[in-house]
């Protein structure tokens, strides 16, 4: 990798004034991602600006949700016993991230925030959309991990982020520091589907930005489930997953947060299945028919049709789970 | 990291780069810097970039070379070092960042008198190798199990050990050497 320089700032605003260069700065997190991405010459910043030593705390909210560190590592993300109890679904996430040394490692932030996967955009040669070249090698290419919902392009990647899903699904929202002060971003408007303006990135962060905290709400009457489907029963990414959230009342599902994840660009909301499932009862056909609905408008890719039915399982079985029936 | 030894190049950038006196945080490198490393108990003062990660500071600089490398990418797991007791890829670790921690690795696992870790033992007493290119970071990641779970069950060691990977195929092997070490290590 490229030499660099290194800042190891002691604040979040000594590590914003110290993304400003001439060169290229990037944060380091769990550097997980980063570091790979740096031997393979995917990236080559000047500057690498620590944020573990920010804040990696997870506190109670007083409106009864939680405030999580960007630099929570992902394994005290899983063990911590508040998370686990308002928000199961994302505990379920967390222990399945990556391997025990990944997740000793990776940060909540960097979870949320790492580059795709795509095995063009991770080789040097392939000077892609998201590389600043003019074409995505997966359209004629292969593509069978590709996205099949969101494909309008420029860029088909599937967004990497296992928490991110989760997150989405209890309704977080991401604290942002820049030169400008903070804000908070729904985390619906935090991922950004690719377009020839914005293609080099998967969300809003600037340059000079970092993400803090992911705020996630008091859960209120909810089941959640999670379900990830993968090759490997470990260190491996998910074919496809989901994470449902339904606010119930007593058997009936009054509303509900269906989220797919590795399916699209960004973390993907389904529309379609939150529909059908408000005032449905809460049973394995409710579930069956929810998958069918969530992958309704699917549209895959030349190799890569079949993860239309995983996807259609995943959040089958994420319904079924959080109803507590058996998905073997 | 095709460039991590090329010296003239370090020695040139450091005089020009060292930290500007600035408000703020104070940058360092691109060129050598001073790491103090605590690995098996002992102080290792290095001169190094901060792109040099905690694997190559220790197997190049320290001339530890038990842990091996062999992906460079956090994918494979013979890196497999304990920092503050939990496992990290040392490949994915830069050595700046460990600085103050406790660094254990493979070759600090054997007792003064050169007798194995009861780990060590299990592997050699179940033939829990073949090449033996991986056991370093098996070895290791094992021990943070038990250390962590000395009852540890075969799906926690399972668990335990799902960021490291062996091509030769010894899994039932190894599976076998960390049960065999949890009973030995209970004693």
């Amino acid at each position: 990798m490229k030499a660099f320089s290194y800042v190891n700032p002691s604040s979040e605003k000594e590590a914003v004034a110290a993304l400003k260069t001439d060169g290229i700065a990037m944060v380091i997190g769990g550097g997980q991602d980063l570091l790979a991405r740096m031997k393979d010459y995917i990236d080559s910043p000047d500057r690498l600006v620590n944020v573990k030593g920010l804040d990696a705390t997870m506190t109670s909210t007083p409106d009864g949700g939680m405030k999580i560190g960007s630099a929570v590592k992902i394994i005290d993300l899983f063990e911590h016993a508040q998370v686990a109890k308002l928000y199961p679904s994302v505990n379920a996430a967390a222990i399945e991230v990556g391997t025990p040394q990944i997740r000793n490692q990776g940060t909540v932030g960097g979870n949320v925030n790492q580059r795709p996967r795509c095995w063009y955009f991770r080789n040097e040669e392939f000077v892609c959309f998201k590389k600043g070249g003019s074409r995505c090698f997966a359209v004629n290419g292969e593509n069978q991990y590709h996205a099949i919902f969101g494909n309008e392009g420029p860029s088909h990647i599937v967004h990497p982020s296992s928490l991110a899903v989760p997150f989405m699904a209890y309704g977080a929202k991401f604290r942002v520091l820049g030169p400008n002060g903070e804000r908070e971003i729904a985390a619906a408007d935090y991922f950004t589907m690719p377009t020839l303006q914005n293609v080099l990135k998967e969300n809003v962060l600037d340059d000079e930005d970092i993400l803090t905290h992911v705020i996630l709400p008091a859960p209120g009457i909810v089941k959640s489930g999670h379900y990830e489907v993968r090759y490997k029963a470990s260190h491996d990414w998910p074919l496809a997953f989901s994470t449902v959230v339904l606010t119930m009342s007593g058997n009936t599902i009054s509303s509900a947060r269906v989220v797919l994840g590795a399916v699209a660009p960004i973390p993907w909301r389904s529309k379609a299945a939150e529909a059908f499932l408000a005032g449905k009862p809460l049973n394995e056909a409710t579930a069956a028919a929810a998958g069918e609905a969530a992958v309704s408008e699917a549209k895959p890719m030349s190799g890569n049709a079949y993860k239309v039915q995983i996807a259609k399982t995943a959040v089958k079985r994420a319904i079924m789970n959080a109803a507590g029936l058996n998905t073997v | 990291m095709k460039s991590a030894g090329v010296t003239s190049l370090a020695t040139a950038v450091t005089t020009a780069t060292v930290a500007q006196a600035q408000t703020g945080p104070r940058l360092v490198g691109p060129g050598d810097v001073p790491v103090t490393l605590m690995v098996n108990g002992k102080r290792l003062e290095l001169k190094i970039e901060p792109r040099v990660t905690l694997l190559d500071a220790i197997r190049n600089r320290a001339d530890l070379t038990g842990n091996k490398r062999v992906c460079d990418r956090g994918t494979c797991g013979a890196c497999t070092m304990i920092v503050d007791g939990r496992t990290v890829y040392s490949c994915s670790t830069l050595a700046i960042e460990v600085q103050g921690k406790q660094i254990r690795t493979v070759d600090g696992l054997a007792s003064a008198n050169g007798a194995m870790h009861p780990v060590q033992q299990a592997f050699c007493d179940t033939d829990g190798l073949m090449c033996g290119f991986c056991t370093p970071g098996f070895v290791v990641a094992t021990v943070a199990v038990l250390e962590k779970h000395p009852n540890a069950t075969r799906d926690q060691i399972s668990k335990g050990l799902d960021g490291n990977i062996c091509r030769c195929g010894t899994f039932v092997r190894i599976m076998e050497a960390a049960m065999k070490a949890r009973t030995v290590a209970r004693g």
